[in-house]
């Protein structure tokens, strides 16, 4: 695990993908009780982001991005992890045994980029309808060009 | 289809292009589901104790249970909430929330509109707080641009007055919309017609009585209008006799107290690990405002209370979302009193506009207003999360740059996304009219649940 702080100085840690559940386990026991956010970006068009030289050392950068922000309750201070996910294997363990609230963030981010989340007791789509084609927050699924894909429509 | 298939079928590679299965987000059968499956959505996303799953055990044949949909078009979702319940006789044993009937992409959108344009997009999202998803937004633009500790006074001070007066007409939209709930059908009259004077205010001050677009990265779009100090007192005055009527009408009446009482319990523990913040977690007992915890603006120098709970019960959440109009009202006295002179927007003629009579005399100021409002300023690259307390908990921004005049992706935490997630917990083994009330105390506006 590299540890870097942005120029927005929040507290960012860059966690591999084998690491994540391991990081989520340890900082959940130095008090980090709550999983305020958890969603992602996709890279595809921006490779470079914002990474300082050190750290862009340490690790791969890979196409999609899961930023998940921890907050503690008793030490009122928040911590940002962010783990590479590479474009041909875009699945994660879930979260969920350990903070709950993940259930519907991670169905969002599922629904929205297609990252898989190994453990999620029901992965499935949560804001688009569950026949849809394609996960619309992805930098390759174009605004505009799409037919309305809706069951029984008139075409 | 087991959940345990779901999964396997979900990680499988071609899932990825092909979409999902048919029927993935129904409940399914308790007869079509195996013992662990159950076992596992009850325990594990309602969160209940080893010895509350095992004795749902007795719950196996089918003509025991019935799956019923609440919603999307129900008068008590709040919008377009669609609720399945799983009853037994009248009892609800498990319950699923399905979202996403209001989805209309405004992530996806916030992309490719200019970080000037995004607080358009933002206000729509929470209807019933527009001014703390501007907020919100805002301030992870500033923060990004570095100047999030350079915004005038004034503008904060009206920032703040306009996030609590929102806050005032978000709780007053509550008890309207609560009361209509429960049966007390002449709360809904009262709540909206104080709402309506608050939303008034607004219209003054931004023109429109809803999706403002006043605050911007920067400051404020305007300053306050003539006369805005008698308006706020005119209603600071009007306020508190009316949220007296309300104790009168709602707060000491038994069938009210019968109908709040000890529904919709949830614990500490539970409100903590399902990430939920704002009213609910408060009615556990935990005093968790970001207001006073992480304070942002000026709330350091601002003295309230934080109201909370014992039971964490509904009507516990009504009794603090009415107590916080009080402390909201008391924050914007002392605002009155400190509000101080000076600029509305930043002087910093990369992110504000020139002044109007400007445009007039110069050539150049007329080009800098046209860039501007056509192709935005650019923000540095970066990343940021601004998290600030909206009436219904914790709204967060999560914008990442790549340099250009639009966000790269912008993401908002909608507190009552995640907080939609304690229903089924809060109404397992209630009464399937005690549901309506554990939707309204829950509070959620679904133009944010879907985004």
């Amino acid at each position: 695990m590299s540890q870097s702080t942005s120029h927005t100085a929040d507290d960012v840690r860059f966690v591999s993908k084998s690491d994540y559940l391991k990081t989520l386990t340890s900082l959940r026991s130095e008090g980090f009780e709550m999983c305020a956010d958890l969603t992602a970006v996709d890279y595809l068009t921006h490779p470079g982001r914002t990474i300082s030289p050190e750290v862009a050392t340490q690790i791969s950068l890979e196409r999609f991005e899961l930023v998940v922000n921890l907050l503690s309750l008793s030490q009122r201070r928040r911590v940002r992890l962010r783990v590479q996910l590479s474009e041909s294997d875009p699945s994660i363990d879930s979260a969920f045994d350990l903070y709950p609230g993940t259930e519907a963030m991670e169905r969002e981010v599922y629904d929205m980029f297609g990252i898989t989340f190994t453990g999620h007791p029901d992965l499935t789509r949560i804001l688009m309808p569950e026949d849809w084609v394609g996960f619309p927050l992805r930098k390759d699924y174009s605004q505009g060009n799409i037919p309305v894909q809706f069951k029984g429509a008139a075409s | 289809m087991t959940t345990t298939e779901n999964l396997n079928k979900s990680s499988a590679p071609e899932i990825i292009s092909a979409g999902t299965s048919e029927g993935g987000q129904e409940l399914q059968l308790r007869a079509d589901m195996s013992n662990k499956a159950v076992m596992r959505e009850s325990g594990a996303v309602l969160r209940m104790s080893e010895s509350q799953v095992a004795s749902l055990a007795d719950t196996q044949s089918e003509d025991q249970t019935m799956i019923i949909n609440m919603g999307p078009q129900h008068p008590s979702t709040h919008g377009v909430l669609r609720l399945m319940l799983e009853l037994k006789g009248e009892t609800v044993l498990r319950c699923k929330p399905v979202i996403g009937y209001l989805h209309t992409g405004m992530e996806k959108t916030g992309e490719s509109l200019t970080f000037m344009q995004g607080g358009t997009n933002v206000t729509r999202m929470d209807y019933a707080s527009p001014l703390n998803n501007e907020l919100v937004f805002s301030m992870a633009t500033e923060k990004l641009l570095g100047i999030d500790q350079d915004i005038p006074e004034r503008a904060v001070w009206i920032r703040m007055m306009l996030s609590e007066l929102n806050r005032i007409s978000s709780h007053l939209l509550f008890m309207a919309t609560n009361g209509m709930d429960i049966g007390a059908v002449s709360m809904m009259l009262y709540g909206f017609r104080e709402r309506e004077e608050v939303l008034r205010f607004f219209q003054k001050v931004t023109g429109l009585r809803m999706n403002h677009n006043f605050i911007r990265p920067g400051g404020v779009a305007a300053d306050l209008p003539a006369g805005w100090r008698d308006e706020v007192l005119g209603l600071l005055d009007a306020l508190p006799q009316r949220l007296a009527e309300y104790e009168i009408l709602m707060t000491g009446q038994p069938i009210w107290r019968e109908r709040l009482q000890g529904v919709g319990v949830i614990t500490r523990d539970e409100a903590i690990a399902l990430s939920t913040t704002g009213p609910i977690l408060r009615s556990t007992g935990l005093a968790w405002d970001l207001r006073r915890d992480m304070p942002y603006l000026r709330y350091n120098e601002v003295e309230f209370d934080v109201i909370v709970g014992s039971y964490g019960d509904a009507f516990d959440r009504y009794s603090i979302r009415l107590n916080e109009i009080r402390e909201s009202m008391r924050i914007v006295r002392q605002i009155l009193d400190r509000m101080p002179q000076g600029d509305y927007r930043i002087q910093d003629k990369k992110v504000t506009p020139p002044p109007r009579g400007r445009i007039d005399e110069s050539m150049e100021a007329l080009i800098h207003h046209f860039k501007i409002f056509t192709e935005g300023f650019k923000v540095p690259e970066g990343e940021a999360y601004v998290a600030i307390e909206s009436p219904r908990g914790e709204i967060g921004c999560y914008i990442a740059s790549d340099g250009s005049a639009t966000p790269y992706r912008m993401h908002v935490r909608a507190p009552s996304f995640v907080n939609i997630q304690t229903m089924p917990l809060m109404m397992h083994g209630g009464l399937i009219a005690d549901a309506v009330a554990v939707i309204s105390s829950v509070d959620p506006v679904l133009g944010e649940v879907d985004r």
